[in-house]
């Protein structure tokens, strides 16, 4: 089994036995995908909402929800994943500081355009561990479609 | 005009170090009176790094540490942000709340407030050195803190200032507190305009 490693902005698809994880989400968001059946499957780590939103945008499609959730689907969907099969479980989006400090709310930016990216592409969410005040790491199994997220102060738990 | 951090000549990096030993000088100072210690202050090592850098340098994405986030509005505006191990919660708890061998992930609010604390009072001393520096005026933000793995931490300021890049000053100093070492960072990201303005203070563009 290997063992792949998504950094910030970045976006990863393997096939079953190996995982794809992503170190210490914090008010990013992880999402995972996966067609159980052929245990093709990927992680992508977003950082912000909406690339539109950017002077750069178009140069860093990994980096935003709008455009992270498009080219996962079709990563998966080039591997051999079956795109009506595919679904999602996303994890991360908190606000890591106290509330009068995060100016932006950006874990809550990124949860919505999460979602929103993945109802518009018709992809169903079946699990979300997301926003409160803690950072997150994710191990995503396309295999079973197990997402496991560890946090410093809460353990594991397996969704 | 500058436009990134990697623009910085040497003898700008070199006034920074300054700034940055100054400011620890009198951060150990104000440490030292607080905790009735003896403190005494590494000398800074000031280096321009990317994010990734800088998580390395502290122990990998998942080292569990204690962050301090103040911002900064006036002159200068930006993020000062203070990293420090867990042996820093520790001697703040044993001193003052007289706790052993504190398990930093679950500190009640009375044990953070008090660490917050000596975070305000650190970035307080850090800035006006800057100030009395650079005749700017600097205010800033009541401190916000957390204790997380050290990614999720600094996922903050690489998102806030991901317009700008990907590159920081990390000031790297630690200090030595009763005997206990004790690592501890600065990341300072100031606007780039505040930056700009500080190093034409400075006299050195």
């Amino acid at each position: 089994m290997g063992s792949l490693t998504v950094g910030i902005s970045d976006l990863k698809v393997c096939k079953a036995p190996d995982i794809v994880v992503t170190y210490a989400l914090g008010s990013c968001v992880g999402i995972c995908m996966a067609d159980k059946a052929t245990g093709i499957g990927g992680l992508s780590h977003i950082m912000l909402p909406d690339s539109t939103q950017s002077l750069n945008g178009k140069d860093m499609p990994m980096r935003f929800a709008d455009t992270a959730v498009p080219m996962l689907i079709d990563k998966l969907v080039a591997m051999g994943a079956s795109r009506s099969r595919l679904t999602a479980k996303i994890a991360g989006g908190a606000v890591m500081f106290a509330a009068a400090s995060d100016r932006f709310n950006i874990g809550e930016r990124n949860i919505i355009a999460v979602t929103e990216a993945l109802k518009k592409a018709n992809i169903p969410i079946v699990a979300k561990d997301v926003g409160l005040d803690y950072g997150r790491t994710v191990y995503f199994y396309p295999e079973t479609g197990i997402m496991e997220v560890k946090a410093a102060s809460k353990g594991t738990k397996q969704l | 005009m500058l436009h990134n951090y990697e623009e910085l000549s040497p003898v700008a990096i070199d006034c920074l170090r300054e700034i940055g030993n100054i400011g620890s000088g009198s951060a150990a100072n104000a440490l030292s009176s607080m905790l009735g210690k003896n403190v005494i202050m590494r000398v800074p090592d000031v280096s321009v790094m990317d994010y990734q850098e800088v998580i390395d340098r502290m122990g990998g994405p998942e080292k569990v540490i204690t962050g301090i986030l103040v911002r900064l509005v006036g002159d200068v505006n930006g993020m000062i942000m203070f990293l420090l191990e867990d042996s820093f919660a520790q001697v703040v708890l044993n001193t003052f709340m007289q706790l052993e061998n504190v398990t930093v992930t679950t500190l009640d609010q009375t044990q953070l407030s008090v660490i917050t604390e000596m975070g305000n009072i650190m970035a307080g001393s850090y800035l006006s050195a800057l100030s009395q520096l650079t005749g700017l005026t600097i205010d800033m933000s009541v401190p916000a803190m957390t204790v997380d793995m050290m990614g999720a931490i600094m996922s903050v300021p690489i998102i806030e200032f991901s317009e700008v890049g990907d590159k920081v000053l990390f000031i790297d100093d630690g200090f030595v507190i009763d005997g206990v070492d004790i690592k501890s960072s600065i990341i300072l990201i100031p606007e780039m305009a505040s930056l700009d303005t500080l190093m034409r203070k400075l006299g050195v563009m």
